[in-house]
Order: structure tokens, then sequence, then C-alpha cells
């Protein structure tokens, strides 16, 4: 075998491993996914959603730890979109290049690296303790807020950045000022792009255990929040108890809270990648 | 009034970015305050080379380097995993795959980062676990190994998207040039492209390593809660992030060492994924300039 033979073996042979790579990973993907639906499915029913938590497995329910994580994402909304979107609009369009900007783009940046468990000690030493929130779902709500700020800013700065020059020009020429400018033709041109890193973002944080466990969100909880001052669970919290349990009976309890916990984070996923389809096409 | 109005706008917009100064602000100091009363009782030194660590116990020992070791550990074979198949991937999907298998499979691949971590926890406890025991029969029900790999399956798309975004802005002449002089895909690949990309995939295996330095649900759920300076991938060992959720699942008193022992195994995490969080940025401010 001369050279080049040798070369253009070498060549095929890193394509399937190449292929092959790829193909472990989604294999491994699908293998998870197949494994928690065989293990769970069955114990998936209208009872299992709306039962309290039991001591015993096969009555337990997912219903306050269901209930809790609705409430957070509710309270996270609230809080981290319009703080996120401002702060994207003013990096964007406002801050000049200065000393300022440069910090405030570092610190963002390195602020989205940051462990999610350290935002739960910050959260359970100023909200928890100094503001004396005690473990509430607003205490959970306020500390998932600070985790997403930073990734619901940098899709804000994006959005806006795909969003023509010739739009803005034009409402300028008709005399707009500059807020008038963002708030009629900047925000809703740039509408779907920040709607999909805010569900990306909230995404994430329905998913977020550690930092929600903490700030002492309960693994048992037996009635579902009403108040923002209520003591909560969510679901991660409440799959993380069961798989502690020696029980086989928790262990298909937990694959069965999983896969509810899947649908809710991949229908977000799915539901954000749509409107981020659909307004890049109308961008074009 | 049009002015005072749209300075009234401008200011709380910038206020708004100015909350995530404060939060900066907010967690060094709450780590330092509490990492400072911690070490008024236990000496930094003691801190850094005791290769016990035991505050939970009557026999207390405040050393580090376990839940260092630990932490390192299972970092060091998610790497393992995620970065050999994550850069192949890149390399694959860059180079060598059609358009539309790229355009498919790339989504997919972040849908790895998406699961929530807890349900990997499940995964490396219930699937991964049992099976390497068949194969490893001394593998303890908790060990470094299968967390370890599972948390490499979960970063690889950190690695394969970073990664085949900085292959796929290489430019096109570089690889026709390299064509030209008869060189085949993989020559190009492991010679032209990759190199010229090196500072974009370096980037993406430093936010990989940060990542699987803070990761927490995977290690506490499946890499077991016994403090220990081992490299024994087999035996239990404990995470920096999973003493942190061991002592706040557990009942201890605020304002008591042990109390504050988790902030001081928070301060070493923060340092440590500060570093490396300012490393790659800084790599990658100096490397959008030079493309642009």
């Amino acid at each position: 075998m001369n050279n080049i033979q040798k070369n253009r073996l070498k060549d095929q042979l890193f394509k399937v491993w190449g292929i092959g790579c790829t193909l472990f990973a989604l294999i491994l993907l699908v293998f998870f996914i197949g494994d928690i639906l065989i293990d769970g499915i069955m114990r998936i029913d209208w009872g299992f959603i709306i039962n309290l938590p039991s001591r015993k497995p096969e009555k337990a329910g997912i219903y306050t730890a269901l209930m809790g994580s609705i409430c957070i994402l509710f309270l996270t909304t609230i809080i981290a979109f319009p703080i996120g979107v401002a702060a994207g609009i003013y990096l964007e369009e406002y801050s000049k290049k200065n000393r300022l900007s440069a910090i405030l783009e570092i610190n963002i940046s390195n602020l989205a690296g940051v462990p999610s468990i350290i935002y739960g000690l910050l959260g359970l030493e100023v909200f928890v303790r100094i503001m004396g929130l005690g473990a509430s779902v607003l205490a959970g709500s306020l500390t998932l807020s600070l985790l997403i700020l930073p990734i619901i800013i940098v899709a804000t700065r994006e959005a806006i950045k795909a969003v023509p020059k010739s739009i803005k020009d034009a409402s300028y020429a008709l005399g707009a000022s500059k807020w008038q400018t963002i708030w009629n033709q900047v925000l809703p041109a740039s509408s779907g792009g920040i709607l999909t890193g805010v569900i990306l973002a909230l995404s994430r944080a329905v998913g977020e255990t550690a930092p929600l466990i903490v700030v002492g969100a309960l693994a048992y909880v037996p009635f579902a929040p009403e108040s923002p001052m209520d003591e909560f669970s969510v679901l991660p919290i409440q799959i993380f108890n069961w798989i502690s349990r020696p029980q086989h009976g928790f262990i298909e309890n937990a694959a069965a809270a999983i896969i509810i916990l899947l649908l809710i984070t991949f229908v977000m996923n799915g539901v954000a990648v749509y409107f981020r389809n659909k307004w890049q096409k109308k961008l074009k | 009034m049009r002015k005072i109005k749209e300075l009234v706008i401008e200011k709380s917009l910038l206020s708004s970015a100015l909350i995530t100064i404060a939060v900066t602000i907010g967690i060094v100091l709450v780590l330092a305050i509490e990492a400072f009363h911690f070490f008024s009782e236990v000496s930094i030194l003691a801190f850094l080379t005791d290769t016990q660590w035991t505050p939970l116990f009557t026999n207390k020992h405040y050393g580090i380097l376990p839940l260092l070791s630990g932490t390192l550990l299972t970092s060091f074979i998610a790497i393992s995993v995620a970065l050999p198949i994550g850069l192949s991937i890149s390399i694959y999907l860059s180079e060598y795959a059609p358009k539309s298998f790229r355009k498919t499979v790339k989504p997919l691949l972040e849908l790895l980062a998406a699961v929530p971590t807890v349900v990997y926890g499940f995964f490396a406890l219930i699937v991964v676990t049992p099976f390497l025991q068949q194969i490893i029969p001394g593998l303890s029900g908790f060990n470094s190994l299968s967390a370890g790999f599972v948390m490499g399956i979960m970063i690889i798309p950190y690695i394969s998207s970073i990664s085949e975004d900085a292959l796929h802005a290489v430019p096109n002449a570089l690889r026709e040039a390299s064509f030209g002089m008869g060189a085949t895909k993989l020559q190009t690949a492991f010679k032209v492209v990759v190199p010229a990309a090196s500072s974009g995939i370096i980037v993406s295996i430093i936010l990989a390593i940060s990542r699987a330095i803070g990761e927490t649900m995977i290690v506490a759920i499946a890499a077991g809660q016994q403090p220990r300076l081992t490299l024994d991938p087999t035996v239990p060992v404990e995470t920096i992030t999973a003493y942190i959720v061991q002592v706040s699942l557990g009942d201890v008193e605020h304002g008591s060492v042990e109390y504050r022992t988790i902030f001081a195994a928070g301060i070493t995490l923060f340092v440590l994924t500060f570093l490396l969080n300012t490393l790659s940025y800084r790599i990658r401010k100096k490397y959008q300039e030079r493309y642009e």
C-alpha cells in the first residue's frame, strides 16, 4: 500500500469514527430515555399526578412538587423576565464603549459560568437569612431568577443585534425618540428571539435542583404552596429524594416523575426552537 | 418633558444592568464573610494541607484536599469521556457531514445538555453503575467512575457545539489551499482547520471543565458522600458540591462552624471556576479580535 492509499484509508477510517461518535452520543440519549420510559411509564396515572407525598411508594404522588415547580416557574418569570430584558436593552442600545460597559460584559459572562450551587449559597444568606424570607417559594424564585438572568440578558442582546439597522433609521427619520424606537420597533422585531431565550432559561430553571436544596426547599411538603411565603418542594427535589430511598417502589416513582420532568423540559425546548425558526424566517 | 422621560427610562434600564454587578458583589461578599469567620476558627494551613475532611464527626478535621480530589477526579473522568468524543463529533460535523445531517444532529446533541442533571444522576446510579459492576466486580455502589462517565456524556455538547462553531468559522480558502496541495480531508482537518480554530476549541474545553467542576446532582447521587483522598475511581468519594448538598439536607445550626464549612467549600469552588471562566473569556476576546 502506498502513501496515497494509506492516507485515503485513514481518511475513511476517521469518517467512520466520527459517525460512530455522533451515533454513540445520540443512541445513549435514546437508550437513557427508553430505559426511563420502561421503568416509569406504567406508574403514571391520574392518581400519581394528584396524590400527596406518602411513605408508601404506591400511594405517593407528585402533586405538591409539581405545584411547587409551577409556582417557582411563575414567580421566576415575573422577576427575571423584566430585569433581564431591561438589562439586555441597556447593554445593546444605550451603553457606550467605556469602562462600565466592559466591566458589565465581563461580569455577565462570568456570572453565566458560576456553578448553580453557588447561587444557592447566595440565596441562603441574602434571601433566606438577611431578608428573612425563610425557605419560601419567594426565596427560591429570587435565587433562580439571579441564576437565569445572564442567559436572558445574552439572548436579549443577540435578538436585538439581529434587528436590521434600517428599521431603526426609519423610525428616527420620522422623529421618534430613542425609547419610542425601541418600544415600537426594536422590541416587536426582536420579540421572537427574546422569547426563545426566556423559554430556554426557564427550562433550565425548572430542572435546577442544587440551589433550591441549599436554599432549604423540602423533600416532603404536605400541601401545595398557596402564597409566595409558603414552604415548597419542586419536581427535581422530589425525584432526588425518591432516588435516595432503598425501596424499589420509589425508584419506579422516580422514573415516572422523571418522565413528567423531561416532558416539561422537552416541550419548553421544542416551543423555544419553534419560536426561533418562525422569528428567523420573519427577519429575513 | 420628553427628555426627562427618556432619561428616566435610560436610568432604570441601567439599574437593571447594574443588578448583575450587585449579584457578583453579593456572591463574593457572602462567601468571603462566612469564609472569614470560618478561617478565624480553622487555620488556612490546616484547611489546605490536612488530608481529612470530617466536620460532621466528633473528631473534626477540616482539610479540603479530599473534597478537592473528589471534584478533580470526577471532572477528569468526565473530560476523558467528553473530549475525544466531543472533538471527533465536531470535526466530523464540520468537515465531513452533509449540511442537512449537521443541521438535524446539532440540536439533538444539545438536548443532552438540556436534560436536568438529577435525571443523569438517576442514570448513573440505577443504570450505569449496575452495568459497570458486571465488568468490574469490585466496583462500589457509589463511585466516581459512573458519575464521571455520565457527567462526560452530559458535557459532550459543550465541547462539540462550541468547537464545531469555531471549526465552521475557519475560512474555506484555507481548506481549498490544503486540498489543492493534495491533502485528504483528514490531513486538512488536523493540520489546517483544527490549528486555525484552536482558541475556540480550547475555550470549549475550559468551559466543559468548569461545568464539570461545578456539577452537583450527578455526583451527589452517584459518587457517594465519603470524602477521601484517592485516585481510585471504583470507591465512593465526595465532591465539594456534593458536600454542600449533604450539609444543606441535614439540620446544621446557622452560625456554627459546620454551617460555615459549606461557605469555605463554596469559595474554593468559586475561585476554581472563576479562574477557568476568566481564562476562557480572555482567550475568546483575543480570538474575536483576530478574526474581525
